[in-house]
């Protein structure tokens, strides 16, 4: 199964993200943002770092990257996305998911180990958890707080789009606790929390993170 | 050789360019103004006001603080294009207004 992690100018964790899916049983393939190639990958990683240096808007000019019009067409026909932290905020800026990341409410860069709990467990990333399970990966970011109007957020909820909801504390002031949500058919998932550097015990809080590699494998191979 | 002109102006009102000894040829000049939609909240333009206070200009009531976009274009500007430009690139229209001021003259 190739799963396609985009690098892009600043990207910074797509070398976790190449090392979560080769742990998970995956083979990585590097993808760069200027190509107009997706390599017949399976799946798509778009991974966290300071894309173009955050300028104009967290993610606003890497949305826009040659690469990106490729994963969105694909997108639309079911191809699974992970946008993890700015990528989180590339998928938002290009369009396939709601709603917008913005300045943390308390201005603060803010880095710990985060408790959630998945809420849908029927996405290619998540199908490994259950339902309402709790699960502690990092969150490192200064621009996550989550917000979309609150009719668009009625309607999120209304079809079960948010899929991770922070427990015991709001790292950053996101509307409803919302820490990721999916696309409207499920297939493209984004959240500001880092499965991929929750994979090892030697290095992250748990191992929670290669849940999110080990789904999308099987997602890939019942499609 | 082109050398760019040295002055700093304004919203609307056109900069140009020193194509040669004796020539000025004006570049028509667009700003671009993007802030935060009211509803979105906006912790920067708070702690602006939380330093204004403490300075003691207590009759500031609100800020918000936004972008500032000064674009010099060639030809006469296309306002099609750069409501395009405004609206799907400078500004997320999902969480930001925008305004668009074309040059005056």
């Amino acid at each position: 199964m190739r799963i396609g992690i985009i690098t892009f100018p600043g990207s910074l964790d797509d070398v976790d993200a190449v090392r979560a899916v080769r742990l998970a049983g995956g083979k990585p393939v590097a993808l760069w943002h200027a190509d107009h190639d997706l390599k017949d990958v399976d799946a798509v990683v778009v991974p966290g770092g300071f894309s173009y240096g955050d300028y104009l808007r967290a993610g606003a000019i890497a949305a826009r990257a040659p690469l990106m019009r490729e994963v969105v067409d694909r997108a639309r026909s079911g191809l699974p996305v992970l946008g993890i932290c700015n990528g989180f905020q590339v998928l938002c800026e290009a369009g396939l998911l709601p709603g917008a990341l913005t300045r943390n409410s308390h201005l603060h860069f803010r880095n710990r180990d985060q408790p959630l709990r998945v809420e849908r467990s029927d996405t290619p990333w998540t199908s490994d958890f259950a339902e309402g399970q709790r699960i502690v990966i990092p969150v490192k970011n200064g621009e996550g707080r989550y917000v979309a109007a609150p009719q668009d957020l009625d309607r999120l909820e209304a079809e079960r789009r948010v899929v991770f909801r922070y427990v015991d504390g709001n790292p950053n002031g996101s509307l409803r606790e919302i820490a990721g949500v999916a696309s409207e058919n499920g297939r493209v998932v984004g959240l500001m929390p880092h499965p991929e550097h929750a994979i090892e015990d030697l290095t992250g809080p748990s191992t929670d993170g290669l849940g999110f590699f080990t789904s999308v494998l099987k997602a890939v191979v019942a499609a | 050789m082109s050398r760019k002109g040295c002055m700093a102006n304004v919203t609307g009102r056109a900069d140009g360019e020193f194509a040669g000894p004796g020539t000025f040829v004006p570049v028509p000049r667009v700003v671009v103004d993007v802030v935060l939609k009211p509803e979105i909240s906006d912790p920067q333009g708070q702690a602006v006001l939380g330093a204004l206070g403490r300075l003691g200009h207590g009759g500031v009531r609100s800020v918000r603080q936004g972008k500032h976009f000064v674009l010099d274009v060639e030809g006469t500007p296309d306002e099609a294009e750069l409501k395009q430009i405004a609206e799907t690139l400078l500004a997320n229209p999902v969480i930001e207004d925008v305004e668009l001021h074309l040059p005056t003259d």
